[in-house]
């Protein structure tokens, strides 16, 4: 059997006393924060095509794209050739109070239109602010 | 009486060695239990009112009191608790000797220390919570356990003193240092017994919160519990005052300030050593406990006490 | 003395999460233990249903926090079988680094909260500062502490570059040499030894008989271990020990645990050095065709098992989960009777229990004798009828 002494913690216990501590005084001090942390989904609109695939995957049906109110003008007509669609421009509504984090929709996006941020302090009083409109 | 000696008689009870002073010095040693606790576990701890500031957080609250309970009993075991230790410190020199000195004080403050046990056994039985009566059931057996290693602890230095009184030893041990290192393994027994006492890690089953949530404390609330726990803290100051007085010379022979800096400086040192036994050690079962102070406290007092007659006779 | 018979939890300091023990009492020993499960279902099996595969990886990543990957590879692995998708290698080496970090990441918090049942915080407070390392590096890998959500269909989401690898190679060192002294601090302090060891006692026969796995059965000397007994991914080709303990007790379980904690980072140090060159995913249709596959995985807990059943749309037709807690869960009080109350904690506690990982439902009309599944409506109803026949005001819910 192997030695069985009390009090075994001693000197680990008086090194603390020469150390500073441990904890970290989050909100006064910052958050150390790993790169590629994921955080708040942020939204790029001019790369937006509108294909929804963020909206099918997410696990939290936190996202919804739809049509902007204010859409470009349509590019002027060259004579002889057909019209080229308008570009439609999309908006983004992100509601964080569903949101899981977990980035699903980024990697989903085939125009990386979505970005991943390592915003985190993301708590609100009012309920509404938490739902984000992206335009 | 005269006007004067009982306004005197109230100086002594309310401020000074009284409820005052203990509370402060008791408030001011939890404070350095928590911060030197938290140091040693490598955290920040709390700022230095932190004590007080749950007091005056406790005393603020609604106090629940359950039907079922003894309602007189419940109410009031608080202050009780608070009155016995506050006697005790009536007994104990803190500079120019004790208020009330005589022949057996020593007993008496044992005996006076002995009170905020049992109302804490009362407070636990009259809850009639079951974790309750399981604290409190603990809380007796742990004051079985060591009462007596403490009480043989304390006789040695009386046997070499010849004399029951508290002052009287401290004096004898302030005339003859040199007897004092040989006091050590009564020292460590009273120390280790005194932690039991305070029901203290690693001997605070009747509290234990992850067993039986808040032991003999569970149903109370408020300002009641703001008393139990102020008790808890003045017991940590009798108690070290009793072994300064007892075990290390209480003022050495100074007197006035001097000696009452050396009693700050010797309570402050047995406080360190509490906290480095609560730091380093995990919760043992009440039936360890029990094993420990009958099996290797008690017969190791006794070990010293023999020793101490031995010292007595060879050298007079 | 009589007996008096005292409710342990929902709500206990010494728990961690609801769940009901029933314990009769004479004087300090118990007399009898009972298990109340039930406190906590959350419908996730049902709910997996409602989701398409993608959707799932993060529904069952929630089953339970700490070994939130364990339960994502073990339903992952069902759907690449059920899809006949072979993941390419260095995804596999990935999944096996993020599991064995998973593995220090749980154990470190079981001997931190072990050591708060027993009442030595220091050994608590030491063990979590010191975890936040592997935190770190679990963070640095998936990109969160706990979520890491690692996993995707067809191989993992995240590659490890050089700079990562020399990071978590750095902190491991740390790692390795924080657990072996807190292996010396937990098996040689006396107030730790005096109150693990003979407590809780399970001998190897009731473990058998009782079905209990994962460290728990190996403390009580059952060797058994999904990764050596049937290797998945690429435990064939790691060199690795099969920790168990002959003590049948808590102090067993904690040897196994701390002992199996240095196994994982020798295991991750390999993983680092081995790390095969290639692609981390392969595209994997998101429709999967008709099948269904059983996949076991050693979680920290013990072992995990997963169900899947497909039929050829882009969402599972059933997903079963067995949480390694629920094959713990029949010894306690077996270990618990004939003990001290003080210990009723340490003992629960030793199994690393999971409560809200293993509440089931299953509604049975013996008189009928008929089965029926119900639709995720139907179970929602009756959620509602029930909480207000407890009046609970539901009026402002609509039914959809």
């Amino acid at each position: 059997m192997k030695k069985n002494t009390p009090g075994r913690a001693l000197f680990e216990a008086l090194r603390q006393l020469f150390k500073d501590p441990a904890t970290s005084t989050y909100p006064f001090s910052k958050a150390k924060l790993q790169p590629k942390f994921r955080g708040r989904i942020d939204f790029e609109s001019e790369k937006c095509i509108g294909c929804k695939m963020c909206v099918r995957v997410c696990p939290a049906k936190a996202i919804d794209i739809i049509l902007s109110a204010e859409q470009p003008a349509a590019p002027a007509q060259v004579e002889g050739q057909t019209t080229p669609p308008a570009k439609k421009k999309f908006d983004c509504i992100m509601n964080l109070d569903r949101c899981i984090y977990c980035a699903q929709c980024v990697e989903v996006c085939p125009k990386k239109a979505l970005i991943s941020t390592d915003d985190f302090e993301l708590a609100q009083l009012d309920r509404k602010a938490l739902r984000r409109h992206y335009k | 009486m005269a006007i004067e000696n009982i306004l005197l008689a109230l100086f002594y009870v309310l401020i000074f060695p009284g409820i005052w002073f203990l509370a402060t010095y008791g408030m001011t040693l939890e404070w350095v239990d928590r911060k030197l606790g938290a140091v040693l576990q490598n955290r920040v701890g709390p700022p230095w009112f932190q004590p007080m500031a749950d007091f005056i957080k406790l005393v603020s609250k609604e106090v629940i009191i359950p039907k079922a309970c003894d309602n007189v009993m419940f109410r009031n075991l608080p202050y009780f608790a608070v009155a016995g230790v506050t006697a005790a410190m009536m007994m104990i020199p803190v500079w120019n000797g004790a208020l009330f000195s005589f022949e057996g004080d020593l007993i008496a403050v044992i005996y006076l220390l002995t009170i905020p046990t049992a109302t804490f056994f009362l407070a636990g039985w009259s809850s009639t919570s079951p974790y309750a009566a399981i604290g409190s059931m603990r809380v007796l057996t742990q004051l079985f356990a060591y009462e007596v290693p403490l009480m043989l602890a304390l006789i040695g230095p009386a046997i070499l003193a010849g004399s029951w009184n508290i002052t009287a030893i401290s004096e004898h041990f302030a005339r003859n240092p040199a007897y004092m290192p040989a006091q050590i393994a009564g020292f460590l027994v009273a120390v280790l017994a005194l932690q039991g006492k305070l029901e203290r890690l690693p001997f605070d089953s009747p509290h234990a919160k992850t067993e039986i949530v808040g032991g003999q404390f569970t149903e109370y609330t408020g300002r009641l519990l703001a008393f139990f726990n102020m008790a808890v803290s003045m017991e940590m100051v009798v108690g070290a005052a009793l072994l300064n007085a007892v075990f290390l010379g209480g003022g050495l022979g100074l007197t006035g300030i001097g000696a009452f800096v050396l009693f700050m400086l010797k309570t402050f040192g047995v406080v360190l050593l509490l906290v480095v036994l609560r730091v380093l050690m995990a919760r043992i079962r009440i039936e360890q406990m029990v094993n420990f102070c009958w099996q290797i406290l008690a017969p190791l007092a006794m070990a010293q006490i023999v020793f101490d007659i031995f010292l007595k006779i060879r050298l007079g | 003395m009589s007996k008096i018979s005292i409710p342990l939890g929902p709500q206990h300091p010494g728990l961690k999460e609801p769940i009901n023990f029933g314990l009769v009492l004479e004087g300090e020993q118990i007399d009898k233990a009972t298990v109340n499960l039930g406190y906590n279902h959350r419908g996730i099996e049902k709910a997996a249903e409602e989701r398409t595969y993608i959707q799932d990886i993060y529904l069952l990543e929630r089953v339970c926090g700490i070994c939130s990957h364990s339960h994502t590879t073990c339903y992952i692995t069902c759907v690449e079988e059920i899809a006949k998708a072979e993941i390419p290698e260095r995804a596999k080496a990935i999944r096996v680094l993020v599991a064995e970090l998973e593995r220090i990441h749980s154990h470190l918090l079981w001997l931190g909260i072990a050591a708060y049942e027993i009442g030595f915080d220091t050994l608590f407070m030491y063990v979590w500062r010191d975890r936040e390392q592997v935190l770190d590096c679990l963070e640095l890998v998936g990109g969160n502490r706990v979520h890491y959500a690692i996993n995707t269909l067809g191989g993992v989401r995240r590659d490890i570059t050089p700079e990562i690898k020399a990071e978590l190679l750095k902190r491991v060192d740390i790692l390795e040499a924080r657990t072996k002294y807190y292996t010396t601090l937990a098996t040689e302090e006396t107030t730790v030894l005096a109150r693990t060891q003979k407590v809780g006692v399970l001998p190897k026969d009731l473990a058998i008989k009782l079905g209990t796995n994962g460290p728990t059965g190996r403390a009580s000397g059952l060797a058994r271990d999904v990764r050596k007994d049937e290797p998945y991914l690429i435990y064939d080709k790691l060199d690795f020990k099969l920790i168990t303990a002959d003590t049948c007790d808590v102090f067993g379980r904690v040897v196994v645990r701390v002992l199996e904690t240095v196994e994982s980072c020798k295991i991750i140090r390999q993983v680092l050095n081995y790390l095969p060159e290639g692609p981390i995913s392969i595209k994997v249709p998101w429709k999967v065709p008709e099948g269904e596959a059983v996949n076991r995985y050693e979680a920290p807990r013990g072992e995990d098992i997963h169900y899947v059943k497909g039929n050829g749309t882009d969402k599972p037709e059933r997903v079963k989960v067995r949480a390694p807690t629920l094959a713990n869960y029949h010894a306690v009080p077996h270990m618990l009777e004939g003990g001290w109350m003080a210990d009723v904690p340490l003992v629960i506690a030793a199994i690393d229990p999971c409560m809200s990982c293993s509440d089931r439902a299953l509604v049975t009309d013996r008189a009928a004798a008929r089965s029926a599944v119900w639709s995720w409506e139907e179970m929602r109803r009756n959620g509602i009828e029930f909480y207000k026949r407890r009046g609970v005001d539901f009026s402002k819910v609509v039914l959809k």
